[in-house]
């Protein structure tokens, strides 16, 4: 029984094997850790604007009139595949409140955790440090770190940075995260989601020095179906490459608290 | 819930579990670690006086010592050996009364009155903050320094002399402590909670998790999340200008141990008075399935006359860790500042009233 057993999964599991590698003979076969699993190691960014608005988006004024060209909005094709992201029509109200709004809402401006999947775009290097039961990818803003619980688990409790199971599946890492909190953004331009945001992500080597990446992100509350982003991530070959501490809490306080001062900012 | 019930029954759990496990192992003098949980069968991981066989660590699959999972390094063993103190380690009954001694001064910040800050601020019992909730190293030492051998942080050169005065000199006066949010201490504002290097024992929230990838270690500090992400790949520090709260880390592997030399510290968290000149050299041994032996040297010729360092236990505990989000959920410092300010209000209010009934 045994041997029959045994017999049947390798039926099952090789002949699609075979049969997938002479499908995708152009697939890049990441190099491997010791422990066989596609190397994703290293220390990795996103170059793109998504960060200012995940959607298409001319170059526009920033915020701060006195900043001038050093912080206003470059220009960006997006990352959201498919057309505009499917907002119900309350929720894409809120999202341009929260545009309108963004001085006092956008949590990066008060250097709070930026949630997933926000973090993998924000202008800083992230680094992923891959063991066999936990991978962590630790990011320079904030010093964000996620945890993917490749034996998985479930959430003692809704966080900011969400909860996430990973698993591999061929090259690539799948990635499901949920029981998010509500207060994270997707962009400066207030793109956001809410408590049951849901977002399953893939990463998977295109070359050496490139991940690609996907996202689907779901949440009923807020969108009419699921939608998806997409963009590349990229190496930060440099020798010394190192995520450094950035600390931003101490610069967002003058934001902050300023009003409640003795001496109020204005 | 009556508090005083709620942390005598704490406190009882504690001193039933010291008691079980005192007095039972022989242990040879001060070698031993012995791991609490209270409220939980009391493991003992100790050394019992004969010789052990030297262990060897479990190795990744790159092939270095694992030191992978969740640790914790919740302490009652004080940096320095407390005045009158003179032998290295205590009895095991004299450690009990010391761990009585910091289980009933907790007691003592949740019993307070009713209505009091103590009783409002937080409930050391529904969040964890009691020491002795969580795993407790039984690190029989007196001190957490062992060099020099005194227990005690050697001499402070003159630079380190007039350095402190300087700050001293320097530091706001408590009247103005909530006139802005940079007047109150580093810690509260959730910048920087003391993750260091060296590691030691926090306020709170004493856990760490190691995870470590192909030539790198990671070790995320729960207080604060806190992350140190430690190359062993033999590069060199980053430039001397790059300054930060937990400076910059490079280890190495020595036989069973990871070894890590910090420098490159921004000098403002100023590890008990030290310079941005210091630097930290830690070591991390695996010594049996459940316990780092963690030792730390401390050097700064600019504020001590020799350098000086200790050791530690980390102990495995229960994970997983959760995200501590401390700037995100920081209302006390607005409602601190916002305190000030209405108090500000009320006292101008008055002093017109009085102003106003003397004319």
């Amino acid at each position: 029984m045994r041997i029959l057993v045994a017999g049947f999964a390798v039926v099952v599991l090789v002949f699609p094997a075979v049969f997938m590698q002479s499908q995708q003979t152009q697939t890049y076969r990441a190099p491997r850790t010791k422990d066989g699993k596609p190397d994703l190691n290293g220390v990795w960014q996103a170059v793109n604007t998504a960060n200012w608005d995940i959607e298409g988006h001319g170059a526009a004024p920033g915020p701060i009139w006195q900043l001038g060209a050093e912080f206003s909005e470059p220009p960006g094709l997006g990352i959201v595949e498919g057309g505009p992201i499917p907002y119900k029509p309350e929720a894409l109200q809120k999202k341009k409140d929260n545009f309108a709004d963004r001085m006092n809402r956008d949590p990066e401006i008060k250097c709070y955790l930026p949630g997933v999947p926000r973090a993998m775009y924000m202008p800083y290097p992230f680094q992923i440090i891959q063991s066999t039961d936990q991978i962590t990818m630790v990011f320079e803003y904030a010093g964000a770190l996620r945890t993917i619980y490749m034996k998985h688990s479930d959430a003692p409790a809704d966080s900011w940075m969400g909860w996430s199971n990973g698993k591999w599946e061929g090259e690539s890492l799948v990635i499901n995260t949920s029981d998010f909190i509500e207060q994270s953004w997707f962009d400066r331009a207030g793109n956001f989601h809410s408590d049951e945001l849901k977002v399953t992500e893939r990463l998977t080597p295109i070359d050496k020095d490139h991940l690609n990446y996907e996202a689907t992100i779901e949440d009923p509350k807020v969108f009419t179906r699921p939608w998806k982003i997409s963009m590349p991530l990229y190496r930060m070959v440099e020798k010394n490459a190192q995520v450094l501490e950035y600390k931003c809490v101490e610069f967002a306080e003058d934001a902050i608290y300023g009003k409640l001062y003795k001496v109020p900012l204005k | 819930m009556n508090q005083r019930y709620l942390m005598s029954t704490g406190a009882a759990a504690l001193a039933i579990t010291l008691m079980a496990v005192w007095p039972a192992p022989p242990l040879a003098a001060g070698q031993g670690t012995q791991v609490l949980k209270s409220g939980e069968k009391a493991v003992t991981v100790a050394n019992n006086g004969t010789p052990a066989k030297p262990y060897v660590a479990p190795k990744t699959p790159d092939g270095v010592p694992d030191l992978q999972g969740y640790w914790t390094n919740n302490s009652i063993t004080p940096l320095q050996r407390p005045q009158g103190v003179t032998k290295e380690f205590y009895t095991p009954e004299e450690f009990a009364a010391a761990a009585k001694k910091q289980a009933d001064s907790d007691e003592g910040r949740i019993t307070a009155q009713v209505g009091t800050v103590n009783d409002v601020h937080y409930d050391f019992t529904q969040f964890g903050l009691d020491k002795s909730q969580t795993v407790l190293n039984g690190n029989m030492r007196t001190s957490l320094i062992t060099n020099p051998s005194n227990g005690k942080i050697p001499p402070v050169t003159e630079e380190g002399k007039k350095r402190a005065a300087a700050k001293v000199a320097a530091a706001t006066p408590r009247s103005a402590q909530y006139d802005t949010v940079k007047n109150i201490v580093i810690g509260s504002r959730c910048i920087y909670q003391g993750a260091g290097p060296p590691m030691l024992p926090p306020g709170y929230n004493p856990g760490y998790q190691i995870v470590q990838g192909a030539g790198y270690v990671m070790i995320l500090i729960e207080a604060g999340h806190e992350v140190r992400v430690i190359p062993t790949d033999n590069r060199p520090h980053a430039p001397e200008g790059v300054r930060s709260w937990l400076g910059d880390s490079r280890g190495h592997w020595e036989g069973n141990s990871l070894v890590v030399e910090t420098s490159n510290f921004n000098g403002r968290v100023a590890f008990q008075g030290s310079s941005e000149n210091l630097k930290v050299s830690e070591r991390f041994t695996r010594t049996d399935a459940n316990t780092i032996k963690y030792e730390f040297t401390i050097n700064d010729p600019s504020t001590w006359e020799t350098s000086w360092g200790g050791e530690l236990p980390f102990t495995k505990m229960d994970g997983p860790i959760f995200e501590h989000a401390c700037t995100e959920g920081n209302y006390g410092i607005m409602n601190t500042l916002a305190g000030a300010r209405a108090e500000e209000k009320r006292a101008a209010a008055a002093a017109a009233a009085k102003k106003g009934g003397a004319q």
